[in-house]
């Protein structure tokens, strides 16, 4: 093969192979080749991406590390803390290897979090799996909750939050998004460079396999049927080594005596050294004989692109080899050296005293020489009918009690315990919703009054139907369960999963979402503090997923007793609801699911209602004694009320203060509300809150013992619900076992 | 009362063990490393939950054999007090420290959630200070926490009063829906002969905290510790 059919076939378009030529003056070899295959992949460089990525808004007082400064966003939380947060994909290799796929995913993120000397404290997941009533998904959801089970439980860090989802749009190509949140003392973070020229360059963690390698390349193209071809692409994870790894950089970082680190991800040692020496403007000599490898003959390209898990890069000053080496050998982890920093800003890479590749560090990376696409985008036909939609043809129901029964059972709406049972949500002794539920996950900050809220939040089918708006209520609602928790929102970090790129209508959704999301964000004050976009999760035979742009939000609780939890807490209590209440169904799970129509908008939603909502919840905190908060979102006020009504197995007695459609009223999406529960003797202090905002509001009900009545008629009692809420999942996976 | 942890690598509640007994003594216990050969002088060894060295193999099966256990096994036969949680339970049962062992759970999966538990006996340190008829709520987390013993072993534990805690329902219903893990007789934790050396699946360190929510497991590590019922 010439070098122009070794560019194509490593997938690096003629003109990146012009580029490549020309930053070098001179032929590539084979091991350049690569080197530049995977630091130019969609993956690692986001060249379709990043011309959009920049418009969102990334300023804010808290931050400390920017999108894009470091492998993840540093945000101050006072008290001498830092909090680092960041999400991640990692759906191709799921799609493949389920369980593999999903625990290195786990992997990948949490060293993301320690590599800058942050000890992970909290992780998330958001799930997309294609219809539950096939086999294969079900094989998927379990091969998928297993990984990260078995990965996170013995890495030891709790699973706090995160959402499952079915949709038949994710038949071929499921979404499995990890989210890691870390603390870190101010001054004892770590970043991710290279400099000072001689300082030993160390690889420490696991020995480099042949696993992964251009597993990068890999995430960056459509799924097919040949894609099980791919199988050498996904990685092996080790959460033993992990944790280990974890346990020694941390004591490492706490020598002094480091300069810089990196954890090996996609494109493994030419990803580290690479973004590391730019980082610094500095060089490196990488001998890669060196590279401790788990078997005999890799060849150099192998070495420099391998995806083993489990490794970290790191650069420690002159003179305190001894101190490093001693930290690794007393956690029995391999810590070698394989090279020197130098000022010469080239890679160079050595193989049994043969020079076998030279390279600009600059030129391989992200906001350096990769390359930057314009893409062009146009609104995809489906619109039109999503425009057209005429929700009259839609008939009302004349029994709700169906719809409540097919709501509350329904795969999507109801209790994933069956998932999150099989995560250890308690390791850490931190996390204070494990039994008490919230809107949003809490976790403790020992040592401090505060607690961190988190919450990951995308409704695919609104970034469907509209995904400018869909997008700006992923982060709304994200806000919205922050705030009822008790918390202030502060920053955010994103997972972007769309289709391929090249497919305008796909990039149209791309485009839409950003425009949602950055006015989202800047209306809550919540810079991006960066994450990952994954493209090409349009499987070749059956069309797009849904545009899911996830949002992770980090928030922050000044005083753990501003915690306020979901579950209504007496009979007698009064149930009030605040915010906009709408005639319209459009968007919600039951006119897709019950009605099976997919074609309607986004339900309504506006920003600045939005916004009056969450300031009417932050002024009442401390001063109105609520019994419990819960936001209305997906399944409607309905849902709400059920989710409030379950824990502590109390009804509720309510009726529509809105001459709307009752189907409409009770199971319509309409953004922007909370219910919440009060102490009758409270009533008289909420009013007065209530009174003073310009957000619609009305008195709904009652809390009652057991019995269910809306609108004047009996809807059974809380039991009946019960076991549809919290079995239906579990009903279903156990069918196979 | 002097306390040592003992930190295996992959040992992930040795934190928490730490804190909650810090909290309930006001004294932050010793760390005991794996490589240590010997203990120093302490009352009380405490081996905490987690995948200790991976647990790769059967649960605790590896971490019988690391440099510590040699020391702790001396220090159980000059009668010093010895208490496993979670993998630790699973390292005394490898270790034969107490009677039986732990099988995968019969679903075949991890499982972490409160459960009821209810002591089976009162006369042991563990369990002196608990009422044995109020159910006591609990976390578990594991997948290996199916206690099972042969018959012999069985009718030795009933008859040596060794069984420490039963699974059980929120008002003490003994029966097979509140058993979480198929264990034999619903058995949560049992101890030596000599009721010095105390194993239980569930984590009495997750319960010690009112800010999560659930206390119980505070009265439990009270009772060992000798401290008077903690009010919370």
């Amino acid at each position: 093969m010439n070098t122009d059919e070794t560019a194509k076939a490593l997938g690096l378009l003629p003109e990146e192979l012009q580029k490549i030529r020309d930053t070098l003056g001179r032929e590539p070899n084979f091991t350049e080749l690569s080197a530049y295959s995977a630091m130019w992949s969609e993956h690692c460089s986001y060249k379709n991406s990043i011309v959009w990525l920049k418009t969102l808004p990334k300023d804010g007082e808290r931050m400390l590390a920017k999108a894009g400064e470091e492998n993840a966003g540093l945000v101050d939380l006072g008290d001498g803390l830092g909090c680092v947060f960041k999400i991640e994909s990692h759906n191709h290799p799921s799609a493949i290897e389920p369980y593999q796929g999903a625990a290195t995913g786990v992997g990948g993120i949490n060293r993301d979090i320690f590599t800058m000397g942050a000890r992970p404290v909290a992780q998330l997941n958001s799930l997309r799996f294609g219809d539950l009533s096939q086999e294969r998904n079900r094989q998927l959801l379990r091969g998928v909750v297993r990984g990260i089970g078995d990965y996170g439980n013995a890495f030891g860090v709790p699973v706090v939050g995160g959402e499952v989802y079915f949709d038949e749009c994710y038949n071929i190509n499921p979404l499995v998004n990890a989210m890691s949140v870390g603390l870190v003392a101010r001054d004892k973070t770590m970043s991710a460079s290279a400099h000072g020229a001689d300082n030993p360059v160390y690889i420490v963690g696991s020995r480099t396999g042949k696993d992964g390698i251009h597993g990068a390349s890999f995430a960056s193209k459509d799924l097919t049927e040949d894609s099980a071809d791919d199988l050498p692409s996904v990685q092996v994870g080790d959460p033993f080594q992990e944790k280990l790894l974890l346990e020694a950089s941390l004591e490492a970082i706490a020598t002094g005596a480091l300069i810089g680190m990196q954890d090996m991800g996609a494109a493994g040692i030419i990803c580290s050294t690479s973004e590391m020496s730019a980082k610094g403007g500095a060089g490196m000599e990488i001998h890669l004989d060196l590279v401790p490898t788990r078997q005999e003959g890799m060849h150099a390209w192998e070495i420099l692109l391998s995806e083993s898990q489990e490794r970290m890069l790191l650069v420690c000053e002159r003179g305190h080899e001894k101190e490093i080496e001693a930290v690794f050998d007393r956690w029995d982890l391999q810590c070698v050296n394989i090279g020197t920093v130098t000022d010469t800003q080239l890679l160079r890479f050595h193989m049994h005293g043969e020079l076998v590749a030279e390279l600009p560090a600059e030129s391989l990376v992200l906001g350096g020489g990769a390359p930057v696409y314009h893409r062009e985008y146009a609104e995809p036909a489906y619109r039109e009918a999503i425009r057209n939609f005429d929700p009259q043809t839609i008939p009302v129901p004349r029994d709700l009690q169906a719809v409540m029964d097919h709501l509350a059972g329904h795969p999507n709406l109801c209790s994933k315990r069956w998932v999150y049972e099989q995560y250890d949500h308690m390791v850490g002794t931190t996390h204070m919703t494990a039994v008490q539920q919230a809107a949003a996950a809490v976790v403790d900050v020992r040592g401090t009054e505060k607690a961190l809220v988190l919450s990951v939040d995308c409704n695919p089918r609104y970034t469907y139907a509209d995904p400018y708006t869909g997008a700006a209520i992923a982060v709304a609602e994200a806000a919205r369960n922050v705030v009822c928790a008790g918390g202030d929102p502060v920053a955010i970090t994103n997972c972007l999963n769309f289709g391929n790129p090249y497919n305008p209508g796909v990039y149209w959704q791309f485009v839409e979402a950003i425009r949602g999301m950055g006015d989202a964000c800047r209306a809550f004050n919540t810079p991006v503090t960066g994450g990952n976009v994954s493209f090409y999760n349009q499987s070749s035979f059956e069309g797009p997923v849904f545009p899911t742009p996830v949002i992770g939000m980090l928030g922050v609780m000044d005083d753990k007793r501003q915690f306020t939890t979901l579950a209504f807490r007496q009979a007698g209590d009064f149930i009030y609801l605040i915010g906009r209440s709408s005639g319209d169904i459009s968007g919600s799970q039951y006119l897709y699911s019950f009605h099976g129509r997919k074609d309607s908008g986004a339900p309504p939603f506006s920003l600045a209602d939005e916004c009056a909502l969450h300031a009417v919840l932050r002024e009442m905190r401390g001063r109105v004694c609520l019994e419990s908060l819960q936001d209305v979102s997906d399944g409607g006020l309905f849902t709400a009320l059920l989710e409030c009504a379950l824990p502590g197995r109390l009804g509720f007695e309510v009726v529509a203060d809105l001459d709307v459609r009752r189907d409409a009223y009770w199971f319509g999406e309409a953004q922007g509300r909370v219910i919440l529960s009060i102490d009758p003797l409270e009533e008289e202090l909420l009013l007065k809150y209530l009174q003073r905002s310009a957000l619609p509001w009305c008195k709904l009900g009652v809390v009652t013992t057991c019995e269910i009545r809306i609108d004047g008629q009996n809807h059974q009692s809380v039991a009946h619900y019960a076991g549809l809420y919290e079995n239906s999942l579990g009903d279903a996976m156990w069918q196979d076992d | 009362m002097k306390i040592g942890v003992v930190v295996f690598p992959g040992s992930n509640c040795d934190e928490d063990t730490l804190f909650a007994l810090e909290q309930l003594t006001g004294k932050r216990p010793g760390i005991i490393w794996h490589k240590d050969t010997e203990l120093g002088s302490v009352d009380l060894v405490v081996l905490p939950g987690g995948f200790s060295y991976g647990d790769y193999l059967r649960s605790g099966a590896i971490a019988r054999f690391s440099p510590v256990m040699g020391a702790v096994v001396r220090h159980v036969e000059r009668g010093g007090l010895l208490l496993g949680i979670c993998n630790g339970f699973q390292v005394l049962t490898e270790a034969r420290l107490v009677p039986g062992v732990l099988r995968h759970n019969t679903n075949r999966r991890f499982v972490c959630r409160p459960v009821h538990i209810k002591p089976a006996t009162t006369h042991t340190l563990l369990t002196r200070q608990l009422d044995p008829d109020r159910p006591l709520q609990i976390p578990i987390a594991h997948g290996e926490g199916n206690y099972y013993i042969d018959e012999d072993g069985y009718r030795m534990i009933l008859d040596g009063d060794q069984i420490l805690f039963r699974y059980c329902g929120p008002n003490g219903e003994l029966a097979d829906e509140w058993n979480p893990n198929g264990s034999m007789g619903h058995i949560a934790g049992v101890c030596n002969k000599e009721r010095t050396v105390f194993g239980m699946m569930p984590h009495p360190e997750r319960a010690s905290d009112a800010l999560l929510g659930m206390t119980d497991g505070a009265q439990i590590l009270s009772s060992l510790l000798g401290l008077s019922s903690v009010e919370m």
